[in-house]
């Protein structure tokens, strides 16, 4: 998981005027599970088509095991990818499709069919040979399209919002097929969604993007307990994103009121935003927690209960198995390590921080 | 729904009397005599030499006329449907002007450009180089039938062409596909619909008109166009002309059915 496979060095890419990738900076290591996320236009797929090889960048380079390919057409690349829509050749059976890419190399007939039972076994569909790929439904489609870029071997499969396309249910299968995909092939997926939940569960490692630019990189987990700034926060789960005072090591204030957190460094009396995640939060007893309020609304879904709480004029949003109806008072206990502290954008356009690695 | 029946009704009336009734009518003049007595001297007019000839020639000026339309619209098409929208629409319009005047006034234009002393031949005899001669001549004609048909082959082509998902086009070179293996087994398969309706809308008309060999062939070049107005206008045989278009119609739906039938056979492989 050291190496780096493939590097993005200070690669810049504009549509008009309007810049869709500024400078941006990033490796990819070797058997690694890495997912662009983002809202549409934030450079994700973009980032995606320029090492695909269909896109040309403005300016910087694509290294690719050591080498330059920025200017190397998609054919000559060691890469393959699964395309949002499929993009199946429609006037080919499914066999013919798989082929396609071991035909063009001049592969032996022998070695071809072997490739095709051994995709089609791979992606669970045996004796679909001589379907064709509008008789298939979505999810199929999807997993023939998966097996015509495997079939080549490639060692990086990019995949493009693959499931974007797919109902709930098939999509949350094809998550587990893709990890299971991905540990059978044992090679690099990169890919793009703007699902959150997608990323949580697949990714070794998640790149968030935003208008541009790389606001985190990290494992799920860093990336949903310790957002950098209040873009990630916001995009990755729920959460309440408050301003708050840092005091002084391990002290800040909000909304008033001094609550003791876990985070240094931040310098004294330095404005900053705070992250807690709806379910870090402990509903207690009136006069038991740090401060006192009523619940204003009261959801059930399903695994939990989603309440809101007004507590000195802030809707507090909690998430917990315990139902407390509205109109309870209850007063908000938030363990020290749950509280995450982030620097506070220094203007309205530093929302997009571009963030060294 | 009973109701809705007869808005199909102007329609009906229509296509019965300005359609089948004169199909109707034109079909019992080709199998009757002057004397209105049954007969397929008519239809046998197609076995006269002559006859024969014209149509020989019609036949193959057309299909000289639709290769050079494919070959030409093709790559056009291609051109057209890789710009974007804007670009497109603006070059598309430009190419379908000439469509909006008057055919005959078009084919007349070409008549005044390639004569002896013509447009043409007047600048070439001013920079002295060797005159152009190809008026009256097969060529002229084939050039008249591209210039007035290429639009109908382009358009369809051009049509198919946008439709093609470009990350169809993508996956290929994605799997290693060059740019030619690319065309060759992505682009002009997914295309062929289209450049068979291009082929249908340029050959039919190509195979029976008779005002661009009137104009630009001089009269000296017959085709079988030029043989059915003659029988109806300078003849005055009704008869014969009837029988002649017959024929020709029989050939048109001959191709037709072979052309559908590929179709057809595209399609169901796709399905």
């Amino acid at each position: 998981m050291s190496n780096k496979l493939i590097d993005f060095v200070n690669i810049t890419k504009s549509y008009g005027t309007q810049t869709v990738l500024d400078d941006l900076n990033l490796y990819i290591r070797e058997n690694e599970f890495l997912t662009l996320l983002g809202p549409s236009g934030c450079g994700k797929t973009t980032t995606l088509r320029i090492l695909g090889g269909f896109e040309n960048p403005d300016s910087g380079h694509v290294i690719f095991e050591g080498k330059d390919i920025t200017n190397l057409p998609p054919n000559k690349r060691q890469l393959n990818t699964v395309f949002q829509k499929y993009a199946l050749f429609t006037h080919m059976t499914i066999a013919e499709n798989i082929a396609f890419g071991l035909k063009i190399k001049n592969k032996s007939k022998q070695y071809i069919h072997d490739k095709i039972k051994y995709a089609l076994k791979l992606v669970n569909l045996d004796g679909f040979e001589n379907r064709m790929p509008e008789s298939l439904s979505g999810g199929q489609q999807q997993r023939i399209a998966i097996a015509r870029a495997i079939v080549n071997e490639p060692k990086v499969l990019l995949l493009d919002e693959p499931l974007g396309a797919l109902d709930l249910k098939m999509r949350q299968d094809m998550q587990y097929e893709l990890i299971r995909l991905k540990n059978e092939l044992g090679i690099t997926f990169i890919y793009v969604t703007h699902d959150q939940e997608e990323a949580l569960t697949m990714s070794d490692t998640i790149v968030v993007m935003n208008q541009g630019y790389i606001q985190q990189i990290g494992t799920p987990e860093k990336i949903y307990n310790e957002p950098e700034n209040a873009f990630v926060a916001d995009f990755i789960g729920e959460s309440n994103i408050l301003p708050g005072l840092m005091l002084e090591d391990r002290l800040v204030k909000i909304l008033g009121i001094p609550f003791p957190c876990v985070d240094e460094g931040f310098g004294r009396n330095k404005p900053v935003d705070v992250v807690i995640r709806p379910e870090d939060i402990d509903l207690l007893k009136p006069g038991e927690g740090s401060i006192d309020g009523v619940v204003t609304h009261l959801i059930f879904k399903g695994v939990h209960y989603e309440m809101e709480v007004m507590a000195n004029n802030y809707e507090w949003l909690v998430h917990s198995t315990d139902m407390f109806p509205v109109g309870t008072e209850v007063s908000i206990h938030v363990d020290p390590f749950d509280i995450q502290i982030m620097n506070k954008p220094e203007s309205e356009d530093e929302e997009a921080v571009n963030i060294e690695e | 729904m009973k109701n809705k029946r007869y808005l199909a009704g102007p329609y009906l009336f229509w296509s019965v009397s300005f359609v089948v009734i004169p199909l109707l009518v034109i079909v019992y003049y080709a199998f009757t005599s002057d004397e209105g007595g049954f007969t397929l001297v008519n239809l046998a007019e197609i076995t006269t030499p002559e006859n024969l000839k014209a149509l020989g020639i019609s036949l193959l000026l057309s299909f000289v006329s639709t290769v050079v339309c494919l070959l030409l619209a093709y790559p056009l098409a291609m051109i057209l449907s890789s710009k974007n929208m804007n670009q497109s629409s603006f070059i598309v319009l430009i190419f379908i002007l000439p469509m909006w005047m008057n055919f005959l006034l078009r084919t007349m234009a070409w008549q005044t450009l390639l004569e002896k002393t013509g447009v043409i031949n007047s600048v070439l005899n001013f920079l002295h180089l060797p005159s152009l001669e190809i008026i009256n001549t097969p060529y002229a004609i084939v050039l008249g039938m591209v210039y007035n048909f290429l639009p109908f082959m382009v358009l369809p082509i051009y049509n198919v062409l946008i439709k093609i998902d470009k990350d169809v086009v993508n996956a290929a070179r994605d799997l290693g596909a060059n740019p030619v293996q690319t065309f060759l087994k992505i682009t002009l398969p997914l295309s062929v619909p289209g450049v068979i309706s291009g082929i249908t809308m340029v050959f039919v008309p190509a195979l029976t008109t008779f005002v661009i060999s009137d104009l630009l062939g001089g009269g000296k070049i017959l085709l079988i166009g030029n043989v059915i107005e003659q029988s109806f206008k300078q003849n005055s045989n009704w008869h014969v002309g009837s029988g002649l278009s017959l024929v020709l119609m029989v050939f048109i739906i001959a191709s037709m059915a072979l052309v559908a039938k590929y179709d057809k056979g595209e399609e169901g492989s796709m399905l």
